[in-house]
């Protein structure tokens, strides 16, 4: 065994070192992870047009119709079957004018009015329907992951689930429990609370599945090891380290459940077994208008587009959320 | 690869009973009376004689037995009955009577047994649908092989946007602005898809062509975004791998490193994603069934879930529900066949 060579002065060589070491310049400010995902976020093009137009529909059919105070499902015969403004341009004579900027259907209900009205209905039903979705499919996925007698049950159930004919039977639970609901909250109230619990219920499963394995790999880390060794109950552990680091996921198949729901409502009313006849949604709108679209193809348009670009904004949001929420791709 | 083959079929009836009492149960829990339609001047002792006939008035646990009876044990005799006496393939066998006197489920419409009405049905939904699938595969594969391969490209950015379109735009609204298009302005198309057309010449089968192009296209659309998504991201994960360096350092060409090396590998999650997503176009038919006037298993199924046929509906979401296990089973399946690294036993 020969001894180590030990240095004259170690303090000196340490010295040394510690001047190579030294940063040249002033330290960057710290930065918060949020500001890391918002920069991230910000080189998506896409999804920064697809945030603000969400955030710009979202305020338009919250505070159009008091703008616009024509009252969507008032009959004015008299008036009816006036074309938008911008048929002027091409056509001098047709019956268009600035008191109906979008023109009137069949039975002259205003069409900018019933859009912005169509519009709060099936923006409230997909933002509610996702909330309850992502509610209901992260507590399953917490529950399966985090606890290991329920797993095996809670996964068999989803799995269940998930093999259920889903189209069919949305369409088989409003049709046939449509009439009770109606009866008990109003037929607006009723259908509304019909449509968003039947969307949630069938679109929790994906969420769940991603949550639990999630979970499943962070509840190994030693964080969680380490939260559990000095006593935080499992309830404490869920709410103060599980759940914050999840957030991504959840927040992207958020965007994904919001398009579904929007989608899947206006199916229903295209397939006239939604909203009653009377209370204009945009799949409704579309649905009325298929019949005359020789004549007025902007009826059939509106709506369509109006849906068409809220789901696309979505999906947008929802590819720019997942490179900004995932730090491999962040900061390349 | 057997064995679980045999344990994942095994493990599918379970399942399908779940659906199916889930199903019924539903249905049973439904207000709808089917006696609602029957006129008031009918005396009651008539309609509850009308009930049993229907066999309402038995226990729901005997009734859900019933049913089960009727379509896992007597609709197979009819058909083995229909195989033996007038198939052609097996007329030669001895006629069979299995099915003789025993009950069918009865559609409460038309008051024919079910089964029959959805065999009539189900060719014009499989042509319809399987052709969509065929086409919107043929056009998905190679967008994604060249969109990954000529990543950040014009053509990447452009096949990504149209993908996302096509994703997003709810097929009834593709139909009708399509029939807007093609049938009103410039009637080249008819718009409304006429499942009696017999084609038996040249001249009968370019109208059949003809009319099956909007509802085709309408449906592959879905099909194709979703897949070509898929078949993109599955290559970029293959272009970087370490084997198709060294297949490009051994001088392969690009053509053989890009078509067999990396083709083959990014291929077996798009054949998951391709068996998987067949329920879900079955369940988009029922809206395209529906813009196109398509007398197919969707049309039928929203025309019976209106007149409140109860035995249709059960039957047909139950068709629905089996398609759905069936393609999950093939999934399973050819993942395990494909990729050698995962074997289920």
């Amino acid at each position: 065994m020969t001894e180590q060579p030990i240095p004259a002065s170690p303090v000196e060589a340490d010295l040394e070192f510690m001047k190579a070491l030294q940063d040249k310049g002033p330290q960057k400010p710290p930065r918060s992870q949020w500001r890391d995902v918002w920069d991230q976020f910000r080189k998506h093009k896409g999804a920064l047009f697809g945030g603000s137009f969400l955030i710009f529909i979202t305020l338009a059919v919250i505070f159009g119709p008091y703008i616009w105070d024509i009252d969507a499902k008032k009959l004015d015969i008299r008036n009816k079957d006036w074309r938008p403004i911008y048929t002027l341009l091409w056509d001098g004579d047709a019956k268009a004018g600035w008191i109906h900027p979008l023109g009137t259907d069949q039975l002259g209900r205003d069409i900018l009015a019933q859009m912005l009205f169509g519009g709060r209905v099936s923006m409230a039903v997909g933002w509610m329907a996702m909330a309850l979705a992502l509610i209901i499919g992260t507590a399953i996925g917490v529950l399966s992951g985090f606890f290991k007698r329920m797993d095996f049950w809670l996964m068999r159930f989803t799995d269940l689930i998930l093999s259920l004919p889903i189209l069919p039977l949305v369409l088989l639970a409003v049709t046939l429990f449509g009439q009770p609901l109606r009866s008990q909250f109003g037929p607006e109230g009723g259908m509304f609370i019909l449509i968003v619990s039947v969307i949630s219920l069938t679109s929790w499963m994906q969420t769940a599945r991603i949550v639990r394995g999630d979970i499943l790999a962070l509840k190994e880390r030693e964080f969680i090891l380490a939260a559990r060794s000095i006593g935080t109950t499992p309830g404490k552990i869920i709410r103060r380290h599980l759940l914050p680091n999840v957030i991504s996921p959840i927040m992207v198949s958020a965007t994904l459940g919001l398009a579904t729901a929007i989608i899947t409502e206006s199916a229903l009313s295209f397939l006239g077994v939604g909203f009653p006849s009377d209370f204009p949604t945009w799949g409704k709108q579309l649905a009325d208008a298929v019949d005359r679209m020789q004549e007025f193809p902007e009826r059939v348009m509106l709506p369509g587009i109006a849906i068409s670009l809220t789901v696309l904004a979505v999906n947008y949001l929802g590819d720019g959320l997942r490179d900004a929420l995932d730090p491999r791709i962040r900061g390349r | 690869m057997l064995t679980f083959t045999i344990r994942r079929l095994l493990l599918s009836i379970p399942t399908l009973l779940f659906i199916s009492l889930v199903i019924f149960l539903l249905l049973q829990l439904a207000p709808g009376d089917p006696m609602a339609q029957v006129p008031l001047t009918v005396p009651p002792e008539v309609k509850e004689k009308m009930r049993e006939a229907l066999g309402l008035g038995q226990p729901i646990h005997i009734q859900y037995w019933k049913w089960l009876v009727q379509v896992f044990w007597i609709e197979p005799q009819v058909f083995i009955d229909y195989l033996t006496n007038r198939s052609a393939l097996f007329s030669w066998l001895p006629d069979t009577a299995f099915s003789e006197g025993k009950l069918r489920v009865i559609s409460w419409q038309t008051r024919s047994p079910v089964m029959d009405i959805v065999i009539q049905r189900m060719p014009q939904t499989l042509w319809v649908v399987g052709l969509a699938y065929i086409v919107g595969i043929v056009i998905a594969i190679p967008i994604g092989i060249y969109s990954a391969y000529r990543h950040y490209s014009v053509f990447d950015q452009a096949g990504t946007f149209v993908t996302m379109v096509g994703f997003s735009i709810p097929p009834f609204f593709t139909g009708p602005l399509l029939i807007v298009i093609f049938s009103v302005y410039l009637g080249w198309l008819p718009s409304i898809y006429d499942t009696t057309h017999v084609v038996n010449d040249w001249a009968s089968f370019k109208v059949q062509f003809m009319q099956m192009i909007m509802p085709v296209m309408v449906l592959a659309l879905q099909t194709t975004a979703q897949i070509s998504r898929y078949m993109r991201g599955a290559m970029l994960d293959n272009l970087n791998q370490d084997y198709v360096r060294t297949a490009r350092a051994k001088g392969l060409k690009e053509s053989v490193v890009v078509m067999v090396h990396v083709l083959r590998n990014s291929m077996i999650p798009v054949v998951t994603v391709i068996a998987l997503g067949m329920p879900a176009i079955f369940g988009g038919a029922i809206i395209t069934e529906n813009v196109f006037k398509v007398n197919g298993i969707g049309q039928l199924l929203l025309t019976a879930l209106r007149a409140n046929d109860l035995p249709m509906v059960m039957t047909l979401t139950f068709i629905f529900a089996v398609l759905i296990v069936l393609f999950n089973l093939i999934a399973d399946i050819l993942y395990g066949l494909l990729d050698p690294r995962i074997r289920y036993d």
